[in-house]
């Protein structure tokens, strides 16, 4: 129980996978390490097997046969969850509802033998940092969704976890409160300087929290990188789809050139593919007179959004193409556009089999 | 005043349903303190059947209570832990014992007191004392305190619970108490006062179990019914009233407050 605020236990999990009892695959075996203190985040779609590889780091659930979780080096494989000191924050927060919320907050600290006056200074600390002063002696239902979601926060840090664990935690609130309790839980975070292991299927809040992310697709880890990494150098056509809006293209490329309906878009270098598959992201597309550019297109519809306009372009690539303009252009439906995209800008990625 | 019109319809029409179950008892406990029934209340009001069954069958309702009461400790000592593990485990497996639990309801209890007398007719003493009763007892009334606490257990989300309890360093045994017993109080009252209920009434089990030394109420009752006196076999249900209803007024009253608090 020494563990002291920024600090934490590395993680590492071996060939773990997962396959129901009914003969359902979740999780292909995958292997991953998490650094002490590091912020990983598990993001993918539902049914993408980020949850049964959370619940194993957790303990809630056995890997199959020949897979192993470690902490700081040591097997945590058959260690149940409440031998391996992690705080875990649950989707629907699961905060018990015959108990008070200083109780709440308490629970795990009277579980580990705390006296009772260390105990309420402890509660008392993370009230105040979790910003729910105030709301001690109340009862569970009578909070909202974002207090019952800082209560469960403060009750998995109460106990100085080596790791906390924490799955899709705002998916449960409306959009505005999650944006700014995803700020708020950001910088708690940062604080504590804890190894935190976050789950989501929401592309900004692994943006915004993660040291890394953990693209997972189908069971399977699809990419492992920095925000930057996966948002300019996604691997593959899903990876690319699911961060952030992108532009999907196919066309054969000719010296170093996508060969476009619009025209011919350089990608450096000299290259001669038959066939190949290049990411383009909206906000790299500069909008020019339509003389002269090497890509040129026709206006399909303009939204306004407010810190940028978003721009339906036809007749550049096979398809239409997304382009995020300066909200200060003007241009209209049925315009004649160019289009000016950096060569660095285009990605290609693996063809599809 | 159409408001008015369908209030008094719909109360006259609850009295008129009561009525068929309140008049009988009425009939019933009226002859119990009735000097002479066939010549009716003029013959006199008299307490001198209840002093004779409280004089006869004092032990037979203690006996009730003693046993009505053992009951639920073992309904509430085993029935909650099950539900409990059937909960968590779920699967086919817990489906099916919670089936087998459920049984008794469909098998007439006559059934199953020839199977129980089958089973244990070498275990003379066994057979012979109250722990027989208790036992047909506890197998009639374990599908309602299982399901009631199941019930429970399915709106709370305890399995959730249960892994937040864990995550936080509790053990099996410290959930269970701290968590799992606190959240599934209503269900145990209610089940509890099914429970209770059930036993103190149940008839056609016990009267196949007892012996001329270990009656319950119901069968208390019968026996004077068939061997004695009208007025007396009255003043017995009379007595059997006067002990059950404040019993289930007071379990009811406590169950309600659990619930609001």
């Amino acid at each position: 129980m020494s563990a002291t605020l920024g600090h934490g236990a590395s993680v590492r999990i071996e060939a773990c996978g997962k396959t129901f009892a009914d003969g359902t695959r979740a999780l292909e075996p995958a292997t991953l390490d998490i650094a002490r203190g590091e912020t990983l985040v598990l993001l993918g779609p539902s049914g993408c097997g980020k949850t049964t590889m959370l619940r194993i780091i957790a303990g809630l659930e056995l890997p199959d046969a020949g897979g192993r979780v470690l902490f700081d080096g040591n097997d945590m494989t058959a260690v149940p969850i409440e031998q391996r000191n992690v705080g875990m924050v649950f989707q629907s927060y699961a905060l018990f509802p015959n108990m008070s919320v200083a109780d709440n907050i308490g629970y795990g600290l009277k579980i580990r033998g705390m006296a009772r006056k260390e105990r309420a200074a402890r509660i008392a600390e993370l009230v105040v940092l979790t910003n729910i002063t105030g709301l001690e002696n109340r009862r569970v239902d009578q909070l909202s969704g974002g207090q019952r979601q800082r209560v469960a926060l403060a009750r998995a840090v109460a106990i100085r976890p080596g790791i906390l664990l924490l799955d899709e935690p705002l998916t449960a609130l409306d959009a505005a409160l999650r944006d700014r309790l995803r700020g708020e839980l950001n910088r708690l975070l940062r604080a504590l300087g804890i190894t935190t292991i976050y789950v989501t299927h929401d592309q900004s809040e692994a943006m915004e929290l993660g040291d890394r992310i953990v693209v997972m697709q189908k069971g399977a880890i699809a990419q492992i990188g920095t925000p930057r990494e996966i948002y300019f150098t996604p691997k593959n056509r899903f990876v690319a789809e699911f961060i952030g809006a992108a532009n999907i293209v196919e066309s054969p490329v000719e010296n170093g050139h996508l060969v476009l309906p619009g025209g011919r878009q350089p990608i450096g270098g000299d290259a001669n593919l038959p066939a190949a598959v290049a990411m383009i992201r909206p906000e790299t597309i500069r909008v020019v007179e339509a003389g002269g550019a090497p890509l040129c297109g026709i206006i399909d519809s303009v939204s306004f959004i407010g810190d940028r306009q978003r721009m339906i372009v036809s007749g550049a690539s096979g398809k239409f193409l997304t382009v995020d303009a300066p909200n200060t252009i003007k241009a209209q439906a049925g315009e004649r556009i160019g289009l000016l995209i950096a060569p660095d800008a285009v990605r290609l990625l693996p063809p599809e089999h | 005043m159409r408001d008015r019109l369908i209030f008094t319809g719909q109360l006259l029409f609850t009295l008129f349903v009561a009525a068929f179950l309140v008049v009988p008892a009425i009939l019933s406990i009226s002859a119990g303190v009735t000097v002479n029934y066939f010549r009716g209340i003029s013959s006199g009001v008299t307490l001198q059947w209840v002093f004779q069954v409280w004089d006869l069958y004092a032990g037979t309702i203690l006996l009730s209570f003693v046993i009505a009461f053992a009951t639920l400790a073992v309904t509430l000592l085993a029935g909650v832990p099950s539900a409990y593990a059937l909960h968590i485990r779920g699967g086919r497996l817990s489906r099916i014992v919670e089936e087998i639990i459920t049984l008794p309801l469909a098998i007439p209890g006559l059934a199953i007191a020839l199977a129980l007398l089958f089973t244990y007719q070498g275990f003379g003493s066994f057979r012979r004392s109250w722990l027989f009763i208790l036992t047909g007892h506890v197998i009639f009334t374990m599908p309602f305190m299982v399901r009631s606490v199941m019930a429970v257990f399915a709106t709370v989300d305890i399995r959730t619970l249960d892994e937040g309890a864990a995550s936080l360093g509790a053990s099996p045994w410290r959930r269970f108490r701290d968590v799992i017993v606190p959240n599934a109080v209503p269900g145990i009252l209610g089940g509890s006062l099914m429970v209770v209920t059930l036993s103190l009434g149940e008839f056609n089990l016990t009267w196949m179990l007892h012996t001329p030394l270990t009656k319950t109420l119901p069968i208390g009752l019968a026996d004077a019914y068939a061997s004695m006196r009208l007025e007396v076999a009255s003043a017995y249900t009379l007595i059997f009233f006067v002990m059950i209803i404040p019993l289930l007024i007071a379990m009811q009253m406590f169950a309600d407050r659990e619930q609001r608090r």
